[in-house]
């Protein structure tokens, strides 16, 4: 924080460039790569019972990821983005906040929705656009949100959540809620204009809110160094515009759940935005729609592999003998099985009725509205082989 | 002639301007080495260096602010916007720099090398993020050529033109069409006039109007009309800034008759200005009112798709009561 605003500042009487290199900011860690806690650090306070949800989500989304990658190939939804290789960064994030702390996420942080409790159900319901998704079938699979879970819907467009979770941490502030927002985004999106603007307006209105960035690597097939930035990543953009900031390993649940639940603190009880930087890598491509074959080796894709955050904790938690392997195992199965039973169950489920296309434009449909879709409905009667999807229900009513 | 994909026929516009002047960059997000998310810009990195097609960083003010700086220099700059969707984080420096560029400095200055490619348009399971038409926001902005091609051969004489036009070209791709529209492409540089109306088809009864992938749909609805022995003349508008008025004029004073569909909503759409302006021109020649048809003033919406999207059967039903009003 600049200590003076009146350009009272020390003098010195020789030109002197700070080199751009002059801060480069460590990366916080506690549990190795083999799953040991690192000398000099501590594993965070954390019972078994939190442990345990924390790894049994990491599992589920790495099976929900892994089988609607599978899913999209067979054809069964348009579209997917998986969170592979960065489930500890959403997740060990949502475990440290309060289930009344607001997510506003980008469109990789469906670990931290499933911590909430969003049922495999839910998301289905959402991948497959049928009548039962909350967002009514109206986006593109993986863009969830849950009012009930306070997670914002997700939008396409990057780094527009920016700005929104330093405006919606205003708000908690002023009602002395005393909750905070977290706000995720990836590295690229930090290129954005809105993340400089997100972040200047909460350092200068001093708001509870958690900006985590999630530094996997990639932006499509952009690299980040070189190419995205030509800094130190994105950390020391937090220092600049005055925030605390840390740098933590985004594979190790364990560094990210400390740094959150300090950030948390900071921002709850001393209305300090934090800027956290979880170092990572995105191991499938950017959606199904990309091959990093293109653009990646698999050597490097082979050696993000052995610092896997899945693997990681499990090998920590059969230390502690909270797991063993076997365990790990079953529960691995039954929560495939249950993810086949949910998917199989969503895709027979309609889409929305015709009726829905014209809500939610405005609180309720203007008149022209009304009259687009009378002569909407008109027209499907008339050719319904064309609208075999609506057309069957166009007179029954939502 | 070689049978090319609308992305080849980009391509090769590009590879084509970029050997013809050292002067022309292509840049975007993803668009170096890699080629882009739809691989238009493939190969020109290695046949021209990663300081001529280059990736930016994800941020779409800055990559039109960056190229309007290197058109300022006197740079061809050819910028991609990843989808149509995303431009709006660079409306300010469109609308408010690049288009007023020349104006506001008399002259002084301008970013007539500037061209920004965005693939545009729905019919691909894309959302809201993925399906917009932006064009109407554009042409409501003086200053700045809007082009929306069609198909291969015309995306690439459209192209070369765009690039070496002296004014900023807004030049938007229909990406449903991007390896669905196949035709035969001269190999070699060709151009063809911004600003001019393209007949499709003559016909004299009624004239359909249409632009970029909306032009295919127009085509499939006067081949069902021509069933019923309604006679269309489909014109594809090519340019939407500035437009090809007496094209359009002496077709609809020929025919009586006229129906715009574009795939934006109806509302301030650009079907809105073609109409108002055409019963202007041709109003004593109208035998029934300027039918539009076009996107439901929604949001582009997901699973309602298919419903939403302005296909043949709806222009086709326009045609029809066009002909019986």
């Amino acid at each position: 924080m600049a200590k003076d605003t009146q350009h009272q500042l020390d003098i010195v009487t020789q030109p002197q460039f700070i080199d751009g290199s002059a801060l480069t900011i460590p990366m916080f860690q506690i549990l190795s790569e083999d799953g040991t806690i690192r000398k000099g650090a501590k594993a965070p306070e954390m019972d078994k019972e939190l442990a345990l949800k924390i790894f049994s989500t990491m599992q589920f989304i790495r099976i929900l990821d892994e089988r609607m990658i599978a899913a999209q190939r067979q054809g069964r939804i348009s579209f997917y983005l998986s969170s592979l290789g960065e489930e500890a960064a959403s997740i060990g994030s949502a475990a440290a906040l309060i289930p009344e702390d607001m997510i506003m996420g980008q469109y990789r942080e469906q670990g931290a929705l499933a911590f909430r409790g969003f049922t495999v159900e839910q998301f289905m319901n959402q991948l497959f656009s049928n009548e039962r998704d909350f967002g009514k079938g109206r986006q593109m699979p993986v863009h969830y949100g849950c009012a009930d879970l306070n997670f914002m819907t997700i939008a396409s467009p990057l780094a527009t959540q920016i700005p929104q979770a330093t405006g919606y941490a205003y708000g908690q502030k002023m009602d002395k809620s005393g909750t905070c927002t977290i706000c995720y985004f990836g590295e690229g999106a930090a290129s954005e204009g809105d993340f400089h603007a997100g972040l200047n307006m909460a350092s200068v209105y001093k708001v509870p809110v958690i900006f985590f960035c999630r530094n996997n690597g990639y932006a499509i097939s952009t690299p980040s160094q070189g190419e995205q930035y030509g800094g130190d990543g994105i950390a020391p953009r937090g220092v600049a515009y005055g925030m605390k900031t840390i740098r933590v390993d985004g594979n190790d649940v364990f560094a990210v759940y400390e740094a959150t639940r300090l950030a948390r603190e900071l921002a709850v009880e001393h209305n300090e935005p934090v800027l956290i930087e979880g170092m990572s890598y995105r191991m499938a491509g950017h959606s199904t729609s990309d091959d990093p074959t293109g653009y990646r080796t698999r050597e490097e894709e082979n050696a993000w592999k052995g610092k896997d955050p899945v693997v990681r904790f499990q090998k920590w938690l059969q230390n502690q003998g909270w797991i063993t392997e076997e365990q790990a195992e079953q529960n691995y199965e039954e929560k495939k099985a249950m993810v086949l039973a949910a998917l199989k169950e969503a895709e027979t489920i309609p889409v929305p009725h015709i009726d829905e296309i014209i809500e939610d434009v405005y609180d309720t449909p203007p008149k022209h509205l009304q009259k687009q879709l009378a002569e909407l409905k008109a027209h499907i009667r008339k050719y319904p082989e064309a609208y075999p999807k609506t057309a069957p229900r166009i007179d029954g009513g939502k | 002639m070689a049978k090319m994909n609308l992305l080849q026929a980009v391509n090769s516009a590009l590879d084509i301007a970029m050997a013809k002047s050292d002067k022309v960059y292509s840049f975007g997000e993803d668009t170096g080495s890699f080629g882009g998310v739809f691989r238009a810009t493939s190969g020109l990195t290695e046949k021209y260096g990663r300081h001529r097609n280059f990736n930016t960083p994800l941020v779409e003010q800055g990559i039109i602010g960056f190229a309007n700086g290197l058109a300022s220099q006197g740079s061809y700059a050819v910028a991609e916007i990843q989808f149509g969707d995303y431009i709006f984080p660079a409306f300010d420096q469109i609308v408010n720099e690049a288009a007023k560029f020349r104006y506001r400095s008399g002259n002084e200055f301008n970013v007539g090398g500037l061209t920004i490619r965005t693939p545009y348009g729905g019919g691909i399971s894309g959302g809201h993020y993925h399906s917009q038409s932006p064009e109407a926001y554009f042409a409501h902005t003086p200053g700045m050529k809007i082009v929306m091609p069609r198909n291969p051969y015309m995306a690439k004489g459209l192209l070369l033109s765009a690039i070496f036009d002296p004014n900023p070209v807004l030049f938007m791709e229909p990406k449903r069409l991007y390896r669905a529209a196949v035709g035969e492409v001269p190999e070699g540089e060709y151009m063809l006039e911004l600003g001019k109306a393209d007949i499709v088809q003559e016909g004299t009864d009624v004239t359909v109007l249409a632009w970029g992938a909306q032009v295919e749909i127009a085509e499939k609805a006067a081949e069902m009309a021509a069933q019923d022995g309604i006679s269309c003349e489909v014109i594809d508008l090519v340019t939407i800034l500035p437009w090809d008025v007496d094209t359009v004029a002496e077709s609809v004073r020929k025919t009586g008759r006229l129906v715009v569909t574009q795939e934006a909503p109806l509302t301030n759409g650009f079907a809105s200005e073609v109409a108002a302006t055409i019963q202007e021109e041709c109003f004593l020649y109208l035998e029934s009112p300027i039918a539009r048809v076009c996107g439901l003033d929604t949001p582009y919406p997901l699973s309602h798709e298919k419903e939403y999207f302005v296909d043949h059967l709806k222009v086709y039903e326009a045609i029809k009561a066009s002909m019986t009003y």
